[in-house]
């Protein structure tokens, strides 16, 4: 019994992480704590930690750079700190880590697969691009920030934080176009934060790495890919052209690593490569 | 000519190019599309309303909406819990910091630490004088409900008025009823904390904070004239 549950747990390890992490986030910004006060100040755009720590969200203070503001200092080393620790290790981390609407696309995503949901209208993958560079021209052209008009996370963090609920029909029906209508539309297809983030990692150091596996090229399973949020970053890795996932797509989720019982995956922060790539160069 | 013609005709019938011509109209079409919903939308958001006012140190209205970050700081650092973020159906665009005078006025703490709080500089972090601050102008805008200009001695708002006697004083008219002490703001003092709209005894306040630009006149080169 305690055998099943520990390799419960360790099937999940990955999951129950990014859980932990999501979920202590969310609570950091919400709960009170008599004589303290809250964690988290402010919300994702903008945040003050234990009363000291400042960060910014850097596609945020982009938009309001574009819409014609000046950047004042604090917000200018909030998004250095944000977008340099994304830079460093890899962009979508805040994906699948930090943003709380992953906790309701994954909801949505598992109920569609309980549910067994076939329907599923194609979007594009670049879609999200094209969404990121309306976001920023619009910013430009209109004078405000055109992403905070919808940005589903801020409003989530909002409601939460503020107990407002106005915003809730559009959380509503971002779930239910997950659902029913689109696969993993929101955060694999249409959301431009988690595709500017992707851009700024684009190096970034964090990789799903294989290790040579003769288990691996025996089974030939490729679970991995068919429990990835971006299947199509495994799809070097596991066709043996790439030692490891590289694309700007990747959350470093870990479900990959969940699911994979021949120990052929593994998060690895690859500053060899670093090194070694500058002497290429 | 006639080659020309010919000469389009196949070019058109290129199924090669007919599919760049496609997906590049399509392209077009999309960002056209993506641009006008998305103008309409910026451009149909209601502007701030009259009765939401801006935290002491606000930027004027179109730089404030492009400065705020909308991340709540000066929410969560406002010790009276005052100020609130503007919901997609609030009179403010969405997620900027507001508050209504009639509901809680500001309280014009000395230490200012909404302002502080600002990352961004939307509201003004170095501010250090809360006297300074524009958060509006108090306007005694319904004469026939004000008490005072009935005759009675009410003058709620010179008491409560946090700068009294400079930003709102009691000037005594003579009229047919006697008289009157008339409650007068003066806008270079007055900051709209709104203290006087939140505590006038009448059911719809007959003082009211108004943005400076509805508020008040301005004489142009002459006392006279519109230039």
């Amino acid at each position: 019994m305690l055998r099943r549950l520990k390799r419960g747990l360790y099937r999940h390890r990955w999951l129950l992480m990014r859980r932990i992490v999501q979920i202590s986030i969310l609570l950091a910004f919400t709960v009170h704590i008599p004589g303290y006060g809250k964690i988290a100040d402010g919300n994702l755009s903008s945040s003050l930690w234990f009363g000291e720590l400042k960060l910014t969200d850097p596609f945020i203070l982009l938009q309001s750079f574009l819409a014609g503001s000046s950047i004042a200092l604090p917000a200018l080393l909030g998004a250095i700190l944000v977008g340099g620790f994304y830079a460093f290790f890899a962009g979508r981390l805040y994906c699948s880590w930090v943003c709380p609407i992953n906790l309701l696309t994954d909801l949505a995503y598992w109920l569609r697969k309980k549910l067994k949901i076939k329907g599923n209208m194609s979007l594009s993958r670049s879609l999200r691009l094209w969404i990121l560079a309306l976001a920023l021209a619009l910013s430009l052209f209109g004078g405000t920030l055109a992403w905070e008009m919808v940005n589903p996370i801020t409003r989530f963090q909002r409601e939460l934080i503020w107990f407002s609920f106005s915003g809730a029909m559009l959380l509503g029906a971002l779930f239910l176009f997950d659902l029913f209508v689109s696969r993993r539309a929101w955060c694999g297809h249409l959301c431009p934060v988690g595709a500017f983030y992707g851009l700024i990692g684009r190096y970034g150091r964090l990789k799903v790495t294989a290790t040579p596996s003769e288990s691996c090229d025996a089974s030939g399973c490729s679970r991995c890919m068919t429990v990835c949020p971006e299947p199509h970053v495994l799809a070097p890795v596991v066709s043996k052209q790439a030692q490891a996932v590289t694309s700007v797509d990747c959350t470093r989720c870990g479900a990959c690593l969940d699911e994979c019982h021949e120990g052929a995956l593994s998060m690895k922060l690859d500053l060899v490569g670093m090194v070694t790539r500058k002497v290429d160069e | 000519m006639a080659e020309d013609k010919r000469h389009n005709k196949a070019n058109l019938e290129d199924p090669a190019k007919r599919d760049t011509f496609r997906t590049l109209f399509k392209r077009f079409g999309v960002v056209l599309v993506g641009t006008i919903v998305g103008q309409s939308m910026i451009l149909s958001r209601p502007a701030r309303a009259a009765e939401a006012l801006r935290p002491p140190g606000a930027l004027p209205d179109l730089d404030f909406d492009s400065a705020c970050i909308r991340c709540g700081l000066c929410v969560d650092d406002c010790p009276y819990d005052i100020l609130k973020l503007a919901s997609w159906a609030g009179p403010a665009p969405q997620g900027t910091p507001y508050f209504v005078a009639r509901e809680e006025p500001c309280r014009m703490c000395t230490d200012i630490p909404c302002a502080k709080a600002c990352p961004t500089g939307a509201l003004d972090r170095h501010m250090t004088d809360i006297k300074k601050a524009d958060m509006g102008v108090a306007v005694l805008v319904d004469h026939e409900t004000c008490l005072n200009y009935k005759g009675l001695t009410c003058s709620i708002c010179w008491r409560v008025c946090p700068i009294r006697d400079e930003a709102i004083t009691l000037e005594p008219v003579q009229s047919e009823k006697g008289k009157l002490l008339i409650p007068t703001v003066h806008s270079d003092k007055c900051t709209g904390c709104g203290t006087c709209e939140k505590h006038c005894v009448l059911s719809e306040a007959a003082i009211r904070v108004l943005p400076r630009e509805l508020g008040l006149g301005l004489s142009g080169r002459n006392s006279v004239g519109r230039s």
